[in-house]
C-alpha cells in the first residue's frame, strides 16, 4: 500500500501528498480516520475526510487502499442502523457511549454469527455474476446468496450447512472462492441485464397517491416542499406501508430526534400485508445533521447499493431519501472546500448530473440471473425559502417522473397529507391504468378522473367566489363546490397517526372515491328535478363519510351511507 | 510551545502566519501584541506553510511585530456546578467579580453528535403556561423550538415568561437555565438578568453574555460553550436544562464575516454554504439520552431580517429544529400579547407529548379544530375586505367571529399569566361551541359528545 503525508487540513477536507487514483479510500493518521480522493493536483490529492478533523495536522502520515469505497452486502443488513458509511450505530454505541466520537471501526456485516445455509446450486454448475448459490432465511426474508458480479467458473466444491458471512460456501473452478459476503464499491451501480418499463403500482396506502398520483414498482418521485409541510411524515408514512419487500431509509442530513422515532414507533408496526414487524425489512441509515458532512454525501449512495443488491434477489425495494437537498448542501460544501467555480447558487456544476445519476439508478430491471426486481426512490426535497425554483429541486424534476408537490397553505390549515393536488402529478398515471382496472375496478381510471376534474374545477369556481362570493354563483356550481369539499376533507385528508386511517386499502379508496360521485350525481339529479340547493347541501348522510376513515369494515359502513342518501335524496322535495 | 513572529498577513478578523511547526486544525491560539495585550484565536485552516487563525476579540493593534502562540490543545470550557448562578463572558470567562471556578471536569466545547441510537424519544409535556404553545404548538423535553420574531417585537418576554412558568406536570425537577446572549444590548442582557434575579432562577442559571459591544467573532464560541455546560449538567448531573440562546441572527452575521474574510464562495445571500452544517450543530445538541435522567432543551430566539421567513437564517433554522413559534407584527400592532401566529407556527414533537396519558384526550382533534377555523377565518378577512360582510354566508360570518374571538380570548393573555392546559382547551371548546356541532369535520363524534357545549 501506498503511503504519503498530510499536507494541508481545512474543515471537512485534507491534501496530501500521496499517489492516488480519484476516489480510492485513504486512511488518515494514526486513527486511520476514512477518507476518499476527490481531487488530484500533481502530486497532491485531496480527501474528503468522514470524521471530524478537529486536531489532524499537517505531516501525519496516509495510507492510500488503493480500494474506492466498498460497503458489505450480505445477510444481516435488514434491520441494521447504519451511519453514513455502514458502521452499524448499536456498535459505535458500544465503543464510544453516547456521543460519536471519531475514530471507531466497526465492520457493516457482523461476523460472528451463523447463518443456516441451503446450497440450490451444485458441483458442476455454470456459475456467473448474480447466479443465486443458495439460500439463508434472514429473519422471515428469503435471502438468496449471489455470486458476486465478476466472478465466473464452474463450481467445484459447494456445501449446506451453518456459516459465518465470512467463510467459503462455494469454490469455482476459476480460483473464485464465493462467502454469503460480498463487498461492492457505493458509487458504482451494479450490473443488471436489462430496464424495463415500470408498470407495476408500488401501492402506498395513501389515497391521493394511489388514486391521483400514482407511483409504479421502479419509478422515482419527489416530495418537495418546505420545512413544516410533512416532507418526513409523509416519507416515514410511505415506509411504513409502501408494499416494496424492501425498505432502505435514509436519513440524510436530518433531525436525530426523527431517527429516534422510526428506531421506537417501527418495532412496535406490523406490516398490514405479512402481520411481521416493519422493522424486518428496513434497512436505516441515519446521518443527522450533525454527523460529519463527508459522510453525509456517501449515505446516499451506500442506501441505493443496499437496494440494488436485495433488488437482485429478484425483490421490490424501495428507497427513502430524506433530504436530497442535504446530499446536495454536501456536495457544495466539499465543493467550496476544493475552490471549484460554482454554478447556480454556489451549488457544483456537476450537481444535476449528479442527481441525474442517482436517480437512474432506479428502475425495474430483469437482473443477471434472470429475476425481476425493482427499485423505487421516493426523494424528498427541502427547497430553499420554500422556493420551487432553486437548483435541486429543478435538478430533481427533470429526471422524476412523479412529483407531490408540498404546500405551506395546506400545512398551515392542517390539510395532511398537504400536497397540493393542482401543481402535483404523475407520468405514470397511464402506464399504470391496466393494473389498477383489472386488480382493483375495472372503472378505476375514469373515477380518479372525475375526481381529479371536479377539484379543477372548484380552482377555477374558488376564484370567482373571491370575487363575488359564493351566492352568486348559479346553482350547479354551488353543488359542484360541495361535491369538491367533500374530496377534499373526507378523502384527500388522511390522518397518518390514526390506526385506521393511516392506511386505506386500494378497494378502499376505489369505494370512498366511488361513494363521493354517487353523491355527486345524485346531488345534480335533484337539482335537475327542481331541488333547493340548500336542501342538497345539507343532506346529513354525507357527514357521516368522515366516519368511514376511521372504520376497519369500511365496506358495511359505505354501503349503508349510500343507501341513506338514496333515501335522502329520495324525500327531497321536487319544486316546479 | 514556540511562538512565532512569522506573521504574513491580517485582513478582517483572519490572521496569516508563515512557517510554523505543524499546527493541529482548530487549536487554540493565543496572540500576543506588542504592548502585552492578549488575544484567544482558532486555527482555521493549517499547512506546512501558512496557518490561518480566527481572532476572536478582533485584529486591531495586530502588527507583524505580533507574536502568536499555539496551544496544541482544542478549545475547552472548565465546568462544574459552581457554573450556576455564575454570570461568563461570551468566551467563558467570569465577569461577575467572582472568583474563578473549580473544574470539576474539562470538556471540549466543538461537542459531539449524539449517536441515534443513543437518543430516547421527547415525550415529556412541558406546560408553559402560553395557550398558543401548550395546546397548538407543545413543546416537550428534548425539544429544539425556536421563536422566529423580528426587530421589535417582545420574544425576549415570551422566552422570560416560558423560563418563569416551564414545568412538567407532576414531576420533581432538577431543572437548569443555561442563557447564551450574542450581540444583544446591554439594556436587552439586564432584564434578563433582573428576572432571573427576581425570581430567584439565576442561582439555577448559567449566563454567557457576549453583548452587542463586544467583539462579533467572540460570539461564533458562545453557543458551544454555553451548550457544553448545558450538556454537562444534563448528561453529568441529571438536570433539565432550558437554554435560551438569543439572537442567532447575529450569531450568523458573524459567521458570514468569518466567510468573506476567507474569501469564500458564499450561498445564498452571501451567507457560507457550510451555515447549515454549522448551525446543526448546535441545534442538535438538544435531546434526551437513555438511560441518562437529564435532558436538554433548546429555545433560540433569532430575528428575521426584514420580516422574511424566507430569508436563510429562519429558513434553514426551521429545517433543522423541531418546529418554530412565529410572532406577528400585524397582532403585536393591536396589542395582542403573545403576538403568536399559530398558523405558520408548528411542534413536530407535539403528537409524542400530547393525548389521554399526558394532557388530555381530546387535546388533538381540538388544536386541529381550531387550526381549521381559524385558517379558514383569516383568509375571510382577506375577502371582506373586497366584497364586504354581507355578501358572506352565515358560516362564513360565524368563522370570522371565530377568528377574532380566537385571536381575543384563546391568543392574548397576561404576561404573568399562567394557564393550565385543562383551563386552555376549555377555553378551545368555549370557541368552538359556538359553532354548530356537526361543522366540527376534525373532532370525532365521542369528543363532540363529552365536551361540545359543555365548558
Amino acid at each position: 500500500m501506498k503511503t504519503g503525508k498530510i499536507y494541508r487540513i481545512a474543515g471537512p477536507v485534507a491534501v496530501a501528498e500521496l499517489d492516488a487514483r480519484m476516489f480510492d479510500i485513504a486512511l488518515v493518521g494514526d486513527e486511520k480516520l476514512l477518507g476518499e480522493v476527490i481531487q488530484i493536483n500533481g502530486n497532491r490529492c485531496t480527501i474528503q475526510i468522514y470524521e471530524d478533523t478537529t486536531g489532524l495536522k499537517p505531516g501525519i502520515p496516509v495510507v492510500n487502499t488503493e480500494e474506492p469505497l466498498n460497503i458489505e452486502l450480505g445477510p444481516g443488513l435488514l434491520t441494521s442502523i447504519y451511519d453514513g458509511i455502514q458502521r452499524p450505530l448499536p456498535r459505535l454505541k458500544e465503543q464510544m457511549g453516547d456521543f460519536v466520537r471519531r475514530g471507531a471501526t466497526a465492520t457493516g456485516i457482523e461476523r460472528r454469527k451463523e447463518w443456516e445455509f441451503k446450497a440450490t446450486a451444485k458441483k458442476g454448475d455454470d456459475i456467473t455474476g448474480g447466479s443465486v448459490i443458495g439460500e439463508v432465511m434472514e429473519g422471515q426474508m428469503l435471502h438468496k446468496i449471489m455470486a458476486p458480479p465478476n466472478t465466473k467458473g464452474k463450481i467445484t466444491e459447494i456445501s449446506s450447512g451453518s456459516f459465518t458471512v465470512d467463510e467459503v460456501v462455494c469454490k469455482l473452478d476459476s480460483g473464485d472462492k464465493i462467502k454469503l459476503m460480498h463487498k461492492w464499491p457505493v458509487r458504482k451501480p451494479r450490473p443488471t441485464s436489462k430496464k424495463l418499463i415500470p408498470n407495476i403500482p408500488l401501492i402506498t396506502g395513501q389515497r391521493i397517491f394511489d388514486a391521483l398520483f400514482p407511483l409504479a414498482k421502479g419509478g422515482v418521485a419527489a416530495i418537495p416542499g418546505g420545512f413544516g409541510t410533512g416532507k418526513t411524515v409523509a416519507q416515514q408514512t410511505l415506509a411504513k406501508w409502501s408494499d416494496a419487500e424492501v425498505i432502505v431509509y435514509v436519513g440524510c442530513g436530518e433531525r436525530g430526534n426523527e431517527m429516534t422515532e422510526v428506531l421506537t414507533e417501527f418495532p412496535k408496526l406490523t406490516d398490514p400485508r405479512s402481520g411481521k414487524p416493519l422493522l424486518n425489512r428496513t434497512i436505516l441509515i441515519a446521518n443527522t445533521s450533525n454527523m460529519p458532512v463527508a459522510a453525509r454525501e456517501a449515505s446516499i449512495y451506500c442506501g441505493m447499493t443496499m437496494a440494488e443488491y436485495y433488488r437482485d434477489m429478484g425483490y421490490n425495494v424501495a428507497v427513502m431519501a430524506d433530504s436530497t437537498s442535504r446530499w446536495a448542501e454536501a456536495m457544495r460544501e466539499i465543493s467550496s472546500r476544493l475552490e471549484e467555480l460554482p454554478g447556480e447558487e454556489g451549488y457544483p456544476a456537476y450537481l444535476s448530473t449528479r442527481l441525474a445519476d442517482f436517480y437512474e439508478r432506479a428502475g425495474r430491471y430483469k437482473n443477471l440471473n434472470n429475476t425481476e426486481g425493482s427499485i423505487s426512490v421516493i426523494g424528498a426535497v427541502s427547497p430553499a425559502g420554500g422556493d420551487f425554483s432553486e437548483p435541486v429541486t429543478q435538478g430533481t424534476l427533470r429526471v422524476v417522473k412523479c412529483f407531490w408537490a408540498l404546500d405551506s397553505k395546506l400545512a398551515q390549515r392542517r390539510h395532511f397529507p398537504a400536497i397540493n393536488w393542482l401543481t402535483s402529478y404523475s407520468l405514470y398515471l397511464s402506464s399504470l391504468e391496466q393494473w389498477f382496472s383489472e386488480n382493483v375496478a375495472e372503472d378505476w381510471r375514469s373515477a380518479v378522473d372525475k375526481i381529479m376534474s371536479i377539484l379543477q374545477e372548484e380552482e377555477k369556481l374558488l376564484e370567482i367566489v373571491q370575487l363575488v362570493g359564493s351566492d352568486a354563483l348559479p346553482e350547479r356550481e354551488q353543488v359542484t363546490l360541495q361535491i369538491a369539499k367533500l374530496a377534499r376533507e373526507m378523502f384527500l385528508q388522511q390522518n397518518a397517526f390514526h390506526a385506521v386511517d393511516t392506511y386505506s386499502e386500494p378497494k378502499k379508496t376505489y369505494s370512498f372515491m366511488k361513494t363521493i360521485l354517487k353523491y355527486g350525481d345524485l346531488a345534480y339529479n335533484a337539482l335537475g328535478r327542481g331541488s333547493k340547493v340548500s336542501e342538497i347541501i345539507s343532506i346529513k348522510s354525507k357527514e357521516k363519510l368522515s366516519d368511514v376513515k376511521f372504520e376497519k369494515d369500511y365496506e358495511k359502513l359505505l354501503n349503508s351511507i349510500v343507501k341513506e342518501m338514496e333515501s335522502e335524496f329520495s324525500r327531497l322535495k321536487v319544486q316546479k | 510551545m514556540k511562538e512565532y513572529k512569522t506573521i504574513s498577513r491580517v485582513a478582517g478578523p483572519l490572521v496569516f502566519v508563515k512557517k510554523t511547526e505543524p499546527v493541529s486544525y482548530a487549536d487554540m491560539v493565543k496572540v500576543l501584541l506588542p504592548n502585552g495585550e492578549e488575544k484567544n484565536a482558532q486555527v482555521l485552516d493549517t499547512s506546512d506553510d501558512l496557518v490561518v487563525v480566527q481572532v476572536f476579540e478582533g485584529t486591531s493593534g495586530i502588527d507583524l511585530n505580533t507574536r502568536v502562540k499555539f496551544l496544541n490543545q482544542p478549545m475547552r470550557l472548565h465546568v462544574s456546578e459552581e457554573i450556576l448562578g455564575r454570570i461568563l463572558s461570551g468566551s467563558g470567562k467570569p465577569i461577575d467579580g467572582g472568583p474563578e471556578m473549580v473544574a470539576d471536569k474539562i470538556m471540549d466545547i466543538a461537542g459531539a453528535a449524539i449517536n441515534p441510537y443513543s437518543r430516547s424519544n421527547p415525550e415529556d409535556f412541558i406546560q408553559t403556561g402560553i395557550s398558543t404553545i401548550d395546546a397548538m404548538n407543545t413543546l416537550v423535553r428534548g425539544q429544539k423550538l425556536p421563536i422566529f420574531s423580528a426587530s421589535g417585537l417582545p420574544h425576549n418576554e415570551i422566552a422570560l415568561q416560558i423560563s418563569r412558568q416551564a414545568k412538567v406536570i407532576g414531576k420533581e425537577t432538577n431543572f437548569a437555565i443555561v442563557f447564551a446572549a450574542m450581540g444583544i444590548t446591554n439594556e436587552e442582557a439586564q432584564r434578563f438578568i433582573q428576572d432571573f434575579e427576581q425570581t430567584g432562577a439565576l442561582e439555577r442559571s448559567a449566563v454567557f453574555l457576549n453583548l452587542a459591544s463586544d467583539p462579533a467573532v467572540e460570539r461564533l464560541l458562545t453557543p458551544q460553550l454555553a451548550l457544553t455546560a448545558a450538556e454537562y449538567l444534563a448528561f453529568e448531573k441529571d438536570m433539565h436544562v432550558l437554554v435560551i440562546l438569543t439572537d442567532m441572527t447575529n450569531y450568523c452575521e458573524s459567521l458570514r464575516e468569518i466567510g468573506s474574510a476567507r474569501e469564500e464562495i458564499p450561498g445564498r445571500r452571501g451567507y457560507p454554504g457550510y451555515m447549515y452544517t454549522t448551525l446543526a450543530n448546535i441545534y442538535e445538541r438538544a435531546g434526551m439520552i437513555k438511560g441518562k435522567k437529564g435532558s436538554i432543551t433548546q429555545l433560540p430566539i433569532l430575528t428575521m431580517i426584514g420580516d422574511d421567513i424566507t430569508h436563510p437564517i429562519p429558513d434553514l433554522t426551521g429545517y433543522i429544529t423541531e418546529g418554530q413559534i412565529v410572532l406577528s407584527r400585524e397582532l403585536h400592532q393591536r396589542n395582542i400579547y403573545p403576538p403568536i401566529d399559530v398558523l405558520p407556527s408548528l411542534s413536530r414533537l407535539m403528537n409524542l407529548g400530547i393525548g389521554s396519558d399526558k394532557t388530555r384526550e381530546d387535546h388533538k382533534q381540538v388544536s386541529d379544530q381550531l387550526y381549521a377555523f381559524y385558517a379558514e377565518g383569516r383568509d375571510l378577512r382577506g375577502l371582506v375586505a373586497i366584497v364586504g360582510e354581507e355578501s358572506l354566508s352565515e358560516r362564513d360570518r360565524r368563522l370570522l367571529k371565530f377568528a377574532a374571538e380566537f385571536e381575543s380570548k384563546f391568543v392574548k393573555q397576561g404576561k404573568n399569566e399562567d394557564r393550565g392546559i385543562s383551563g386552555t382547551l376549555d377555553t378551545g371548546w368555549k370557541l368552538l361551541s359556538e359553532i354548530p356541532e356537526s361543522e366540527l369535520s376534525r373532532v370525532s363524534p365521542e369528543m363532540r359528545r363529552k365536551y361540545y357545549g359543555k365548558r
